[in-house]
């Protein structure tokens, strides 16, 4: 690992660079996106997963009504809350992979320069 | 048919071969922990396995650490005596991952070294935060112990079909209790204190492949027998039952209706609202599942790992959607409550009927109940080795090293320290058993994640995500928290004042649901809340490195 720091920047305190980062357009941008998608996304399936609960409380002959054979509402909801968690699972990853990995390597190694003395261990 | 465990014909094979299966299973993990133990040199080794493991190992040692003997037993067990109201709970188990995914797992990963303290104290005040964080991870830890190390005791009587009146090896039903409750302390405190991180790793790795083998071909059984048709599986279910369509449709076990009783209905269904949140909030705070992140190279391994065991867990869930119909029709109620009244059972019943239909013969009753007995087995040693494993980290990283010690302590100290703790927490959890071996623990599992969801996870998304959280917030959300769900369920029907509870002979009860999470997890939010704004404490330079660190992976241990 490098442990020249380059000319034109000053010597600074480990500190300050992490707040000089933070303060950065960059990782303001690395933060929306990330919260722009985790948060909005708890929100939906905590709904989605306590709408199921509510209705196994309160909609039980809604619940209970026949589809296919004996195949009732509440097997088909229950599941949908399987194929919604694979799904976000899986969107998320897509997610994470495309928009977040890129910046966060770029960042990271922009940092890395400064703060050798946290560098990866064991 | 012959459903009754153990019948006499097959007894004896059973048994046989369940402890020789068993007894391999032992051998085969107590070798790889030796191996591990010599892998296992600095403290990152003992507490993170070296950071060495891939998101797909790590994502079985998740799923083998995560579904235990409460999961396999109880979910089926559950389904085959209720029906549908299983299937809540196992939705609940899945659905809590994409907490972990979306909010906490790549950022704990980033940020903290082997505790979930790591995290919490990062920009607060080391002692209080850690000694509230040590506090909370042993007690959830302890409570989740208690319940595995008692129903291991009750199960091996029963699975060694050890009925009141006959021995087992000179050993009475109650003697064999003991002696499992003593066996399976002693294997947990050897896997750990051994082979630290990579020992317990590799054991829930082998246990997790076993357990899914086990129910994936139980399943398939199932399924062979009724053609692969769902619905006439389901069907003979519910008229095996003597329930009819209700067997199929939620309520027969949560939100009861009692007609003519509407305050004891409305209870009834605020207790099963509440125990769905506290489902899907808990998991993300549990110790034992946190400090398996610190275990691969870098976030994004965590973000695989996560991945990995949603898809192992929610798998394994419609497995026991099968297993659990599968005993209500094969096996039937009957059967199964007089083995056991919870329904921990129906599993190994099932496999014995199972057994006779496709292998032939009480033989292949007796093979099937075999090996399905021993991975129950296999089960729970995996997961009281993680929940053992999580507690001495957090005794020696936090309490030991950072509170005592004020961060002095060298590595080797403090892997020591945790060797220790492990022996200690091994012993306290045997004697709390022996102790509670006939009392009715089994909602302890409850209280667990209603614990992590009301103290950890406030304290943890906190930290990670507002600005202004400080000690003091932190300090008030995990100790309110805690005592919120502790003190709601000392006075709930669980504890006293009902005929199913710990101790049914008392009452004071006023409390009256039976899962405190829909007013303890919002209350240890607001104390959060509440303890951060009382406080002018703030650190904007801690909370900058937190937040980078955290997003981007820098400076990752």
């Amino acid at each position: 690992m490098s442990t020249d720091t380059p000319a034109s920047a000053p010597a600074e305190s480990a500190a300050e660079r992490y707040l000089a980062v933070q303060r950065s357009d960059e990782f303001a941008g690395l933060r929306r996106a990330l919260r722009g998608f985790v948060f909005p996304m708890t929100v939906a399936f905590f709904l989605w997963y306590a709408l199921y609960v509510i209705l196994s409380a309160y909609a039980r002959g809604f619940m209970g009504t026949k589809l296919i054979g004996n195949i009732n509402v509440a097997l088909v909801f229950g599941l949908l809350q399987f194929v919604s968690t694979f799904v976000i699972a899986w969107l998320y990853s897509r997610f994470a992979n495309r928009r977040i990995d890129p910046v966060a390597d770029r960042i990271r190694d922009e940092i890395g320069e400064v703060t050798h003395e946290h560098g990866p261990r064991g | 048919m012959n459903t009754v465990l153990a019948a006499e014909a097959g007894s004896t094979t059973a048994r046989n071969l369940t402890i020789t299966l068993f007894l391999v299973f032992v051998a085969i993990t107590l070798a790889i922990t030796v191996w591990a133990s010599r892998q296992t040199k600095t403290a990152t080794d003992f507490y993170a396995g070296g950071r060495s493991f891939s998101g797909f190992q790590n994502g079985m040692a998740i799923g083998g650490d995560y579904m235990s003997a409460a999961s396999f037993l109880g979910i089926a067990g559950i389904i085959a005596l209720y029906g549908y109201d299983g299937f809540l709970y196992s939705i609940g188990f899945l659905v809590a991952w994409l907490v972990a995914l979306l909010l906490v797992a790549e950022l704990l990963r980033n940020s903290g070294r082997y505790t979930m303290a790591d995290v919490l104290a990062f920009r607060m005040r080391q002692r209080p935060v850690r000694t509230a964080a040590a506090v909370s991870t042993i007690t959830v830890s302890i409570f989740y112990l208690l319940a595995q190390m008692v129903g291991a005791g009750a199960l091996v009587a029963l699975l060694l079909g050890i009925k009141p009146g006959t021995t087992f090896l000179g050993m009475d039903a109650d003697t064999a209790k003991v002696a499992t409750i003593i066996l399976v302390g002693a294997l947990m405190v050897i896997y750990v204190t051994v082979g630290g991180m990579k020992g317990t790793t590799y054991v829930q790795i082998v246990k997790a492949f076993l357990l899914m083998g086990g129910a994936l071909a139980m399943t398939l059984l199932v399924l062979a027998k009724y053609k692969f048709n769902l619905s006439s599986l389901l069907g003979d279910a519910a008229s095996a039952s003597g329930k009819g369509a209700a067997f199929l449709e939620p309520g027969l076990r949560y939100g009861v209706e009692t007609p003519g009783d509407a305050l004891k209905t409305f209870y009834s269904k605020m207790d099963l609202l509440s125990l769905g949140i506290a489902l899907v909030l808990g998991t993300a705070g549990l110790p034992h599942i946190l400090i398996r992140f610190y275990t691969v190279p870098t976030a994004r391994a965590a973000r695989k790992s996560v991945l990995w065991a949603i898809g192992i867990i929610g798998t394994f869930y419609l497995l026991t959607l099968a297993l659990g119909f599968g005993a209500a029709a094969i096996v039937g109620g009957q059967a199964i409550t007089e083995q056991d009244k919870a329904g921990n059972t129906a599993a190994p019943q099932l496999a014995e009927a199972l057994g006779v239909d496709f292998l032939g013969g009480d033989l292949g009753g007796a093979t099937l109940l075999a090996i399905i007995a021993a991975v129950a087995f296999a089960t729970i040693l995996a997961v009281v080795a993680g929940l053992t494993l999580a507690s001495s980290s957090s005794l020696a990283h936090d309490f030991y090293a950072n509170v005592m010690k004020n961060g002095q302590a060298s590595e080797r100290q403090e892997v020591n320290v945790a060797r220790i703790s492990a022996l200690v927490i091994g012993a306290v959890s045997i004697v709390l058993s022996i102790y509670a071996q006939n009392l009715n623990v089994a909602f302890l599992v409850a209280l667990a994640f209603a614990v992590a969801a009301s103290g950890n996870l406030p304290a943890i998304l906190y930290s990670l995500f507002w600005k202004r959280f400080n000690t003091s917030g932190a300090v008030w959300a995990i100790y309110g928290g805690l005592l919120a769900a502790v003190v709601l369920v000392f006075f709930s029907p669980v504890v006293s004042g009902a005929p199913t509870a710990m101790f049914p002979d008392h009452d004071w009860q006023w409390f009256p649901l039976s899962n405190p999470g829909i007013i303890s997890i919002p209350f240890g939010f607001l104390c959060g809340w509440l303890g951060t704004i009382l406080s002018k404490e703030s650190d904007e330079e801690k909370y900058a490195e937190l937040e980078v660190r955290s997003l981007t992976g820098a400076g990752a241990h």
